[in-house]
């Protein structure tokens, strides 16, 4: 066990929401100093602890208090109880060019922003270089910041704050700038900044980026911290309940007009067994039951699963199949069978829907119907989400070189 | 709580903020710097038209430099009022101006007033440098002599003002008020001070050539005397003793003026520790 870096010890932090603000004196006065307050805890009660050199991954939806955490690692936000201890020195990447002054030039704002960041004189001086070519800026270096393109802009403030050398970074949703050459570049310096030690803390709602930066993952609920642990285990049951609470609410898994009803939905594996689990490289068999109580013409049913990180795999239907039927009435199945299934081991998320021909117009659409997982099976592959069942030859070709 | 390297960082910090205020200052202007000395020669202008020649009020001739122009008499003092005043309004102001910054970066907030304050003290030092020519040109050269006193009370009044920014502008964040408060609170202060009219208007009335001291009404307590309790009146007479006179400053009166500014500063720090936490929240 290393030391930690940062320590945050039963923290709570409260957040005061004026439903009649004192912004004046005059009514600070005549309402007897007392502004009516209503007190919101965004955080209440976290501990934990991210060891040196680890990178820390928060977690949870909008106001569940993980940029407040954020903030309060910054020592931007004081919390009300709890203690909080950051070892080294930090930069937090929470807005990019946030110190930018328009009418300075780009050389003077990097000079301002680093001094704010922490760097001396002569260290900016050392970097400058290295500043501007990470951020692509070139001759632009010297023209009044007001006349940068956003994407500018926010790249010249990212390589600022990527050039401080902290041992602390903290980082809110910025990893999405920029072009994808320059997000390359981001993702190539976080991992050289990993490899060399340093500690990352980073709020993200991009799951995907999370498990495969992160060493560990804390989620945030309400202002608590709902489970801390590996990645995987922490984003397979906070995507899980996300589903779940929207289930609840009703609308939001499904919707449609309802002419034909989805009605229930079987996964057979290979032997023939229903249940939430396939083999790949086995045969694989789905079957949708629908009721149509009135006749519909030309129905069209599709399907289509994602990677419990949101990613698509692939989404076939029955118009491009060519399999659509004149008139549908009545109960019945539709059966799709894959044979083999070239689908990689991991978790999926099954969304079905039955519509027109066009597929525009839904009658009956349930996202995230059911999760399923694939197992282990005769495709030995592990990389990706799919196979292309490839045909390998080595060694000397005829006719090749 | 404060490491060296903390106090060392800050103070690249301070320089930057300092420089950044400076470089905006007269950003597309085209006179640029020029006007920090326009507007208050623009000043000197109206009050010479209205108050030397309509009122006809002559300030006491410098002793022993012997100066009598009227303009000379009312430049420094009122230079140093400007940078005082500006020196609050714009710590006043710089906290919300800069409420990105402290939104989303953290760095010791008491550098926002004090590099308003400094920058603002740069822009002075250069406007009483060209005043300073001037004197010399008027053959005052005690006002070189005893410059280093200039240089002291122009700092006290900046330690003053820093106090006064600190104070008032961590406060203006939470009531806003303030800031239009200050407008009316400056034009008051800055006429019951003498400044823009000679000490001697206030000491005295001139009754057949006969010089009377003035009392407060139904007092016999001199008018001068509690218009001395005003700190800024301390600052007054101090820079007309070095700049106008040419003599060093009165020490009970450096020593009075050092008082108030440096509780100023005392106090206006105290009130900023106590409510910058939650700066953040209410910007």
């Amino acid at each position: 066990m290393t030391e930690p870096a940062v320590v945050v010890e039963d923290v709570s932090k409260k957040f005061r929401l004026y439903k009649e603000r004192n912004n004046s004196l005059k009514s600070a006065i005549m309402r007897g100093r007392r502004a009516v307050v209503e007190d919101f805890w965004a955080l209440k009660h976290v501990s934990l602890e991210v060891p040196k050199g680890e990178t820390f991954g928060l977690v949870g939806e909008n106001g569940s208090g993980k940029s407040t955490m954020l903030k309060c690692m910054t020592k931007i936000l004081r919390p009300d109880e709890g203690r909080i201890s950051v070892e080294g020195k930090i930069s937090a990447l929470l807005e990019l060019g946030a110190g930018f002054h328009p009418e300075l030039s780009g050389r003077e704002n990097v000079y301002l922003n680093g001094a704010i960041l922490g760097l001396s004189q002569k260290e900016i001086n050392r970097r400058f270089d290295e500043i501007v070519d990470f951020a692509g800026i070139g001759t632009f270096i010297d023209e009044p910041v007001k006349n940068y393109s956003s994407g500018m802009y926010v790249r010249l403030g990212f390589s600022v704050a990527i050039n401080v050398d902290p041992e602390v970074l903290l980082v809110d949703e910025v990893l999405a700038v920029g072009d994808e050459a320059f997000q390359r570049k981001c993702a190539e310096k976080f991992a050289d900044l990993k490899h060399e030690g340093k500690t990352i803390v980073l709020v993200s709602h991009a799951m995907s980026s999370v498990q495969s930066i992160c060493d560990r993952v804390a989620w945030f609920e309400h202002g608590h911290l709902r489970m801390i642990g590996e990645p995987r285990d922490v984003i397979e049951e906070y995507t899980g309940n996300v589903h779940v609470d929207r289930e609840v609410d009703g609308d939001g898994l499904r919707w449609g007009s309802g002419q034909i009803r989805l009605t229930d939905v079987e996964l057979l594996d290979g032997q023939g067994r229903a249940g939430t689990s396939v083999r790949t490289g086995e045969r694989c068999t789905l079957r949708i039951h629908y009721d149509a109580p009135e006749p519909v013409t030309e129905p069209g049913f599709a399907f289509f699963f994602n990677t419990i990180n949101g990613m698509p795999v692939t989404g076939p239907n029955s118009v491009a199949a060519g399999c659509v039927p004149d008139k549908l009435e009545g109960q019945g199945v539709v059966e799709i069978t894959v044979d083999p299934l070239k689908i990689l081991p991991g978790t999926y998320d099954l969304t079905v829907f039955v519509a027109d021909h066009t597929l525009l117009h839904e009658y009956d659409h349930r996202q995230n119907w059911l999760r399923f997982d694939v197992e282990r099976g005769s495709i030995r592959e592990d990389w990706g989400v799919v196979s292309i069942s490839p045909h390998w030859k080595v060694g000397e070709m005829e006719g090749g070189t | 709580m404060t490491t060296v390297a903390e106090y060392r960082s800050s103070r690249e910090l301070f320089t930057n903020l300092t420089l950044r205020e400076l470089r905006s200052m007269y950003k597309r202007s085209f006179l640029g710097w020029a006007w920090s000395m326009i507007n208050p020669l623009a000043n000197t202008l109206v009050y010479t038209v209205v108050f030397a020649y309509f009122f006809r009020l002559k300030p006491t001739p410098g002793h022993p430099s012997g100066l009598t122009a009227y303009a000379l008499y009312l430049l420094p003092p009122m230079l140093t009022w400007n940078f005082f005043q500006t020196g609050i309004m714009s710590s006043v102001g710089g906290l919300i101006g800069n409420g990105n910054l402290i939104k989303k970066s953290y760095f010791p907030r008491e550098l926002l007033p004090a590099s308003a304050v400094a920058s603002t003290l740069v822009s002075h030092f250069i406007e009483m440098g060209v005043v300073m020519v001037v004197m010399l040109a008027y053959g005052n050269f005690y006002a070189l002599l005893y410059s280093p006193f200039t240089v002291l009370i122009i700092l006290l009044a900046a330690v003053f003002s820093l106090g006064l920014g600190l104070g008032l502008g961590v406060l203006n964040v939470y009531f806003r008020d303030i800031q239009y408060f200050l407008t009316i609170l400056f034009l008051l202060w800055m006429y019951g001070t003498p400044i823009i009219y000679p000490n001697n208007t206030v000491m005295y009335r001139v009754v057949n050539g006969v010089n009377h001291v003035r009392y407060l009404p139904g007092t016999h307590v001199s008018l001068f005397a509690v218009m001395k309790i005003n700190p800024m009146t301390e600052m007054e007479l101090l820079l007309r003793q070095t700049m106008w006179n040419g003599t060093h400053p009165d020490w009970m009166q450096l020593l009075y003026f050092a008082a108030w500014a440096f509780a100023a500063l005392g106090i206006g720090l105290m009130v900023f520790r106590r409510f910058e936490g939650r700066l953040a929240e209410e910007l």
